[in-house]
């Protein structure tokens, strides 16, 4: 299982680098915003996106529309992890295609709760 | 002089001073003393007429990039009041990651504390029974003990394996402070590029009235961001309580399982 983990700030993705180890997901790679995500996408084989919102260059909602417009990445299951908390941006989010959805500040728990889902799904 | 007249004009002001000035040496030269002296009149005249216009102009600027802190600034109408909101989440948050860390170091340390000094004791025992200084009764009572160091050692490291993993968690803050404090960082930019707007058409008072300035007078261009669609980020929602923000992970759960996830 390798994950690109996308965030403008690196405190971040230590975080969920250092959670996403501890749920014995050891294969990460880091991104720090849309527009350097998306070619690492693009060539790499990733089976997994977890990405911000709110980055500078490219936001993780553009990135989630471009991967959704990619024939190859187009079934590539995304987890947003964000501090946007607007119902409308929720909604956008979905609408766009997110396969999950986490709200900052959020605990360890809820991270796998949700990554477990999203691969229930994926391989349900 | 009800109205001013903010466009003062095709004739600059320079002109005017100087076909007056011309007259007056003309007057002056042809030994009329009298239409010398009324000259200097308009002269003042004029002086008064165009800092009027100044001070007329420099009113409706200054009230405008008033105007515009409000609209323009980092997001909301009342974006100045917010700041100080916005700052106390950034201490709070702050505060609240300082104390979680060391609550959790205050758990983990007794742990960490627990096997030392159990492994020390055990170690010079170990010790004694290699040193065949120990009877059976005693090597019995040391296995048992060994064990339960085992055990328990095991538990703890687990434990504090935990703890380490929330220390991480608990920097969250960082990334969720930050971006509040560039949206403070923003505003604070805008107001300056206002005042320094405020400060030069100040400057253009000045020269009116005869004293110099050197000022680069030009604000900072504001970076339109192109963002296309309507929905944009935002950053962290302050006040969980405004009508659209979901307050927790369930709400944005319940909001997606609507949706038909």
């Amino acid at each position: 299982m390798k994950i690109l983990i996308v965030d403008d700030f690196s405190t971040m993705r230590r975080i969920v680098k250092n959670l996403l180890r501890d749920l014995g997901f050891t294969n990460t790679q880091e991104a720090d915003d849309g527009t350097t995500a998306l070619p690492m996408l693009q060539n790499g084989d990733f089976d997994f996106l977890v990405t911000d919102w709110n980055m500078p260059g490219m936001t993780g909602l553009d990135l989630l529309k471009h991967v959704r417009q990619d024939d190859r990445l187009k079934t590539l299951p995304v987890l947003m992890v964000t501090a946007e908390a607007k119902r409308d941006q929720i909604v956008a989010a979905a609408q766009a295609g997110v396969n999950g959805y986490v709200v900052k500040p959020f605990t360890a728990a809820v991270l796998k709760e949700k990554i477990d889902k999203i691969f229930e799904r994926v391989e349900g | 002089m009800g109205n001013v007249n903010l466009d003062t004009g095709e004739t600059p002001v320079s002109t005017e001073i100087k076909e007056l000035a011309e007259n007056m040496l003309e007057s002056l030269e042809q030994g009329d003393l009298g239409h010398a002296v009324a000259l200097v009149n308009d002269l003042n005249e004029l002086r008064d007429r165009t800092l009027f216009n100044e001070i007329g102009r420099l009113t409706r600027t200054l009230h405008e990039s008033i105007k515009n802190l409000n609209v323009d600034a980092v997001g909301a109408a009342s974006e100045i009041a917010d700041t100080t909101d916005k700052l106390t989440y950034v201490l709070e948050m702050t505060d609240k990651s300082a104390n979680r860390t060391m609550d959790i170091a205050d758990a983990g340390i007794p742990l960490a504390q627990s096997i030392a000094d159990d492994g020390r004791a055990l170690s010079e025992r170990w010790a004694q029974f290699m040193k065949k200084e120990m009877n059976s009764a005693e090597f019995r009572s040391l296995s048992r003990d060994v064990d339960a160091y085992l055990k328990s050692t095991t538990a703890h490291a687990d434990e504090i394996r935990t703890h380490f993993n929330d220390i991480v968690l608990a920097q969250d803050f960082q990334d969720l402070t930050g971006q509040v404090i560039h949206k403070v960082i923003n505003l604070i930019r805008d107001v300056e590029g206002k005042l320094v707007t405020m400060v030069s058409m100040a400057g253009q008072v000045d020269q009116i009235t005869g004293i110099k300035h050197d000022l680069d007078s030009q604000p900072e261009s504001e970076k339109e961001k192109d963002k296309g669609p309507d929905i944009k980020a935002e950053g962290p929602q302050i006040d969980t309580n405004l009508d659209g923000v979901v307050g927790s992970q369930d709400d944005v759960d319940d909001l997606l399982s609507s949706l038909g996830f």
